[in-house]
């Protein structure tokens, strides 16, 4: 599978955000930074939750803190809906027709 | 078109300051942002009340309008002459700068009157304001349009094979490929395809969440299928073969001799599509039951009753 990388510069200037706070996410482990000939990039899988830590820090006021912590409970949340639908097909196989 | 009390959607009163408001939508915003509650357009059509209260309270003249005509916006030569401007504006500049969570799909929607229709605002902020003036900053007004939802209901069949579906959201066609495999309750993001976002601020997504039907004869846990076969007694004694419907046709399969009730056997790739891997299946799980003869003749009593005999004097 390819996977296509973005410039952060590119992502910056877009969305008009400081390259300090996307090395910031990247430090805090929230996102995955890959650097090539000293140019940093991010996975163009990894673009839609950058996008959304984005606008919890501009419509939100929130922190990196905050950001952090809000995105390992949707995280957490998602995967307790991806177990909730495992264990309502299981329990389907239990059900009279 | 009713009134809509901005005051009360952002718990103020009259007299609140700019600082008072500012803190009350933020507040909010922070319970109903859509990022904050995915596949919630309950709570997406909350934000959008808030922002449009935001709105209006946040920017000293539209507050001093809004608070001047209030719930008599309806009346009084003032607010039509105003009306009347705004009209103008409108079909002189081209109409509406913004969009935002606004928009109307699926469930959830039909309590929600004034803040229906696709549009960004509600039919009161229109009729009173004409459209966002376009008066805030533009990082304040840039923002992601809202998640739509939708559900497809698939039968056990189709779902078990990689195929397209035209849909029709918002009154545009959309083709998807639902790959093989899907699972009931599987949700899949379709990006962009969502509600329009404001000043430069990105779509929002489309969700489909699947139900896939249940099978009368296969039962489905993720990739493998379970059934239930029944087998004669003979066949479970003595051994045989009995033919068996899987997913991609009949297979005949050899029964040993001396089968037991209840006894699992695993078909491998004779299961359901996995999701995404082309090529690969997960299993079938055969469950024997055996079935006991009822309404014997006299003479297979007979037998029976000879073999039970030969059984104790073995």
């Amino acid at each position: 599978m390819t996977t296509t990388l973005i410039s952060t510069t590119d992502f910056c200037t877009w969305h008009e955000v400081e390259h300090t706070f996307v090395r910031s996410l990247g430090d805090a482990g929230l996102i995955e930074i890959t650097i090539i000939d000293k140019g940093e990039f991010i996975p163009d899988t990894q673009l839609q939750r950058l996008e959304k830590m984005v606008r919890l820090h501009h419509e939100l006021d929130i922190n990196l803190a905050g950001i952090e912590a809000i995105t390992h409970m949707l995280d957490r949340v998602e995967n307790m809906h991806h177990e909730m639908r495992t264990l309502k097909n299981r329990l389907r196989l239990y059900e009279e027709d | 078109m009713a009134f809509i009390d901005y005051y009360k959607i952002l718990g103020l009163d009259k007299n609140a300051s700019e600082k008072d408001i500012k803190a009350a939508y933020r507040k909010l915003a922070r319970q109903y942002h859509p990022d904050l509650n995915p596949n919630d357009p309950e709570a997406n059509k909350k934000f959008q009340q808030i922002n449009e209260a935001n709105e209006v309270l946040s920017d000293t003249e539209k507050r001093k309008k809004y608070d001047k005509y209030g719930e008599n916006w309806q009346h009084g030569e003032e607010h039509e002459q105003y009306a009347r401007q705004q009209q103008q504006n409108r079909q002189q500049y081209g109409g509406r700068q913004y969009s935002g969570y606004g928009g109307g799909f699926g469930q959830g929607f039909e309590n929600y009157e004034d803040f229906s229709g696709g549009g960004d605002f509600s039919n009161f902020f229109e009729q009173m304001f004409g459209g966002s003036s376009g008066s805030r900053s533009r990082g304040q007004a840039k923002y992601r349009g809202q998640d739509f939802t939708a559900e497809l209901h698939l039968s056990f069949r189709d779902a078990a094979e990689t195929h397209k579906q035209t849909l029709t959201v918002n009154g545009k066609q959309i083709r998807i490929t639902i790959p093989a495999g899907v699972e009931n309750g599987q949700t899949i993001k379709i990006a962009g395809h969502g509600g329009p976002g404001s000043n430069g601020g990105p779509a929002g997504d489309l969700y489909i969440s699947f139900a896939v039907a249940n099978d009368p004869q296969f039962k489905r846990s993720g990739a493998d299928l379970y059934v239930n076969k029944q087998i004669d007694l003979y066949t479970a004694v003595l051994g045989g073969e009995i033919m068996m419907d899987t997913l991609t046709g009949k297979v005949k399969l050899k029964v040993a001799a001396g089968t037991q009730n209840n006894t699992k056997v695993k078909l491998k790739g004779k299961g359901y599509p996995v999701y995404k891997k082309e090529g690969q299946f997960g299993d079938l799980y055969l469950t024997y039951e055996v079935q006991i003869p009822t309404n014997l003749t006299e003479k297979q009593k007979e037998l029976f009753e000879q073999l039970a005999e030969s059984e104790r004097v073995k």
